[in-house]
């Protein structure tokens, strides 16, 4: 294979390119949602397509969340490859039953004579004073419904690659794209000023088409003494932790969180003996629960310490106590010290 | 401004219960031949009073008359007679089977057959329906192999939906019979995409959404009506008031304080009330959005008032919340009935002929049962394997199912 010129992006600009992509490769992609036209989006994943493709291709919806995802089924089920955008995560919930009763089951009711080849794009996640309601990771509220795919990248490179891949799969995708992390790789330090992608070796973007496999996670630092499992901005998060810690730590980037890399999980443990599981979203039945259980029944004689994990607080999204209620690298890494101690007392 | 007593709920309730005698003088009800017929590129302002008026082709004394008129052939008119027909011994048959334990539910569209049939033949083969669970007529009337559709009710080896679904949630996409789901409302946004998509490839095949008078209430029937007003896409949108949704009446649903067609004019749709027991009624209003969203000149609602003679679903028992016999006071009579005595004063159709027609369908459906019986019912015979339900989950079966599928058959 020819080596691609590279070029350096952020996560908006190499999810732009995706579904730029997708619009000049396949005439059936359409890209639709509020705002997502004209204007080109409220955080410009869209800039500049309306003006390239027609306003047939891309264009602004109603604020009706379920009307978007409602209209894309049904696009879906004509041939088209609709790539809808629900603006924030936090408000895909009115479009719940349509993603959950139908999407995920039009293919399963029909025996496959009908299927739902969606692409819902939304921003999640916190860490930017987003309050209750522009801060949310409801990604265990998908995990948990047959049928559907759940994506969240954490990099500019992963993001246009499992984009590229989730608009050509077959399946709906829920694809969580972390906003914290848009612009720059956040790792928790709020206190200090952020880097810029540019400065990261993963906004080195190959140009044109390529793909990032649905289903396989990325060991993005490799150690002996404890795996941390993560997605999202927590992977950047984690491995702030890591280094804090002084533990040696195998950083584990899930990438896709259904259908889940259960092999590199289950691998890492069994090497490590422990393990720490962290996300954003709220503790309770969030999927670090099913994370848990997954490294519990297949890695129990390897494991040397109880599982941990660093989770959001049980509470709705705080303003004000934002940092208190994000995963800090010190909760982590207290998490991770925690894991080796545990080794400690034999 | 003064308060003179204290504040009260207001609780629609139907007009009558059981124990009374049935009374429909709150249906407000047009003469037959009064409504006029506008052009297909109407403004929907200009024809406000057509979604208060009720569209009626035949009168009282089974003439035809008025500007929507659909002038069918003898053929066409014998075809639609018997699909209904067809469509009422099958719910019949199947409302039996029911009892007999091959099933477990089934619902009828007793009395609603008009509307399925006649609009599935005033349409065009490619155009897609995404009916509710009551329009199996839409199957009937274009010839849809009747055992099939009995393998899936009764569950069986050759169900082709594999016993993963409910009864009658038919998938028939060769047939343009969207895939039915058990959550209400939601295929009427779905059928508005459909037609959006099919507006985006500039193809010219249109789409027809329906939904019952209680679940316009579902957030879904508001989503619909925005989308089709913002983007114009080539849509039936088909509302079915047949007064009751389960044990409520339609006044429960909103219908008390206005109707669900002149809800179209608040989205500038044109809309229209329709005398659903009216085979050519609903055949001219169907032919008349259909070349208005053929020609792109966009959706068009239409309410079909009609009567849910039959009982909600086996389930259900209507004596216990509606008078026991009053579908046979509903002003709007029946839709065979109707047709049959239509065709008799042509003098293209004899009480003789329907009766063979009716002894023929039976034999037909009887037939067919005894066949779909042939590959088990819920209850006996060849079932669907029990792999079955790991398949279709997603395009190819992901390793967690596998493995799931693996445990189930290790343990049976």
């Amino acid at each position: 294979m020819a080596e691609s010129k590279l070029q350096t992006m952020n996560m908006i600009e190499a999810i732009k390119d995706a579904l730029d992509i997708m619009l000049a490769k396949d005439d059936n992609v359409v890209v639709f949602g509020e705002d997502v036209g004209y204007f080109g989006g409220v955080f410009r994943a869209t800039d500049g397509l309306q003006q390239k493709y027609g306003k047939s291709r891309v264009f602004d919806t109603p604020i009706s969340e379920l009307g978007i995802v409602g209209t894309a089924i049904g696009m879906g089920a004509y041939g088209l490859r609709p790539v809808p955008e629900i603006q924030f995560a936090d408000y895909i919930l009115p479009a719940y039953d349509q993603i959950a009763s139908e999407a995920a089951r039009l293919r399963y009711r029909s025996s496959g004579e009908f299927n739902a080849p969606l692409t819902i794009r939304t921003p999640c996640g916190g860490g930017i004073f987003g309050g209750q309601t522009h801060s949310q990771s409801p990604e265990a509220l998908f995990t948990h419904v047959a049928g559907i795919k759940t994506v969240m990248p954490s990099n500019p490179y992963d993001a246009k690659g499992l984009l590229i891949q989730a608009i050509e799969d077959d399946d709906p995708v829920i694809f969580f794209e972390p906003k914290r992390i848009y612009n720059g790789p956040f790792d928790g330090y709020h206190d200090k000023p952020v880097q810029p992608w540019s400065t990261h070796p993963k906004s080195q973007v190959p140009e044109g088409y390529y793909k990032v496999p649905i289903g396989k996670a990325a060991v993005v630092q490799e150690g002996s003494d404890v795996t941390v499992l993560a997605y999202g901005t927590m992977v950047h998060v984690s491995l702030a932790a890591a280094k804090l810690s002084g533990v040696s730590c195998e950083v584990v980037d899930l990438r896709t969180l259904l259908p889940l890399d259960s092999q590199t999980i289950v691998d890492s443990v069994k090497k490590t003996g422990r393990c720490v599981i962290v996300h954003e979203a709220t503790k309770t039945s969030g999927f670090g629960a099913e994370l848990l259980s997954v490294v519990q029944e297949n890695c129990f004689y390897y494991l040397e310490a109880p599982i941990e994990r660093v989770c959001g607080w049980d509470t709705p999204y705080p303003h004000a106590q934002e940092w208190d209620y994000f995963p800090s690298p010190k909760r982590i890494a207290s998490a991770i010290v925690r894991s080796v101690k545990e080794l400690d007392y034999e | 401004m003064k308060r003179s007593k204290p504040l009260s709920l207001h609780v629609p309730e139907p007009s009558t219960r059981p124990g009374d005698k049935p009374d429909f003088s709150h249906i407000s009800i047009s003469q037959a031949g009064n409504a006029n017929k506008p052009s297909i590129d109407v403004c929907a302002s200009s024809i406000r009073q057509l979604a208060f008026d009720l569209v009626r082709v035949l009168d009282d004394d089974a003439n035809a008359v008025g500007d929507w008129q659909p002038n069918l052939s003898k053929q066409e008119l014998t075809k639609g007679l018997t699909a209904m027909v067809k469509t009422r011994i099958f719910d019949e048959r199947l409302q039996m089977a029911q009892r007999q334990g091959k099933t477990s539910i089934y619902v009828q569209c007793r009395g609603e057959e008009a509307i399925a049939c006649a609009q599935k033949l005033a349409l065009s083969k490619h155009d897609m329906f995404f009916p509710t669970y009551r329009q199996q007529g839409l199957l009937i009337a274009d010839d849809f192999p009747v055992v099939d559709m009995i393998n899936q009710i009764y569950s069986n080896s050759k169900d082709k939906l594999g016993g993963r679904s409910l009864p009658f949630f038919y998938s028939e996409k060769d047939h343009g019979f969207f895939s039915i789901s058990g959550n209400l409302g939601t295929q009427f946004s779905q059928a508005v995409g459909w037609a959006m998509a099919s507006a985006i490839k500039g193809d010219n095949r249109i789409a027809s959404a329906f939904i019952g008078d209680g679940s316009t209430a579902e957030s879904d029937f508001h989503a619909a009506l925005v989308f089709a007003s913002v983007y114009k896409p080539p849509v039936l949108l088909n509302v079915v008031n047949n007064q009751w949704a389960i044990s409520s009446y339609q006044g429960i649903a909103g219908g008390e304080a206005a109707n669900f067609a002149c809800r179209g004019h608040g989205f500038n749709i044109p809309s229209f009330r329709v005398d659903g027991n009216d085979y050519l009624a609903v055949y001219a209003v169907s032919k008349w959005a259909e070349q208005r969203a053929r020609n792109n000149l966009g959706p068009t609602l239409i309410e079909w008032v009609t009567y849910r003679a039959a009982a909600h679903s086996t389930s259900d028992d209507p004596s216990r919340y509606r008078p026991i016999d009053d579908y046979q006071s509903w002003p709007l009579g029946d839709p065979i009935e109707r047709l049959k005595a239509h065709m008799i004063k042509l003098g293209i159709w004899s009480e003789q002929q329907h009766q063979q027609l009716e002894q023929q369908l039976t034999q037909e459906i009887k037939a067919a049962a005894k066949q779909a019986e042939a590959n088990g019912t819920l209850k006996s015979g060849p079932h669907p394997a029990a792999e079955e339900l790991f398949e279709h989950v997603f395009k190819e079966l992901p390793e967690h199912i596998l493995k799931q599928r693996q445990q189930m058959q290790e343990q049976q």
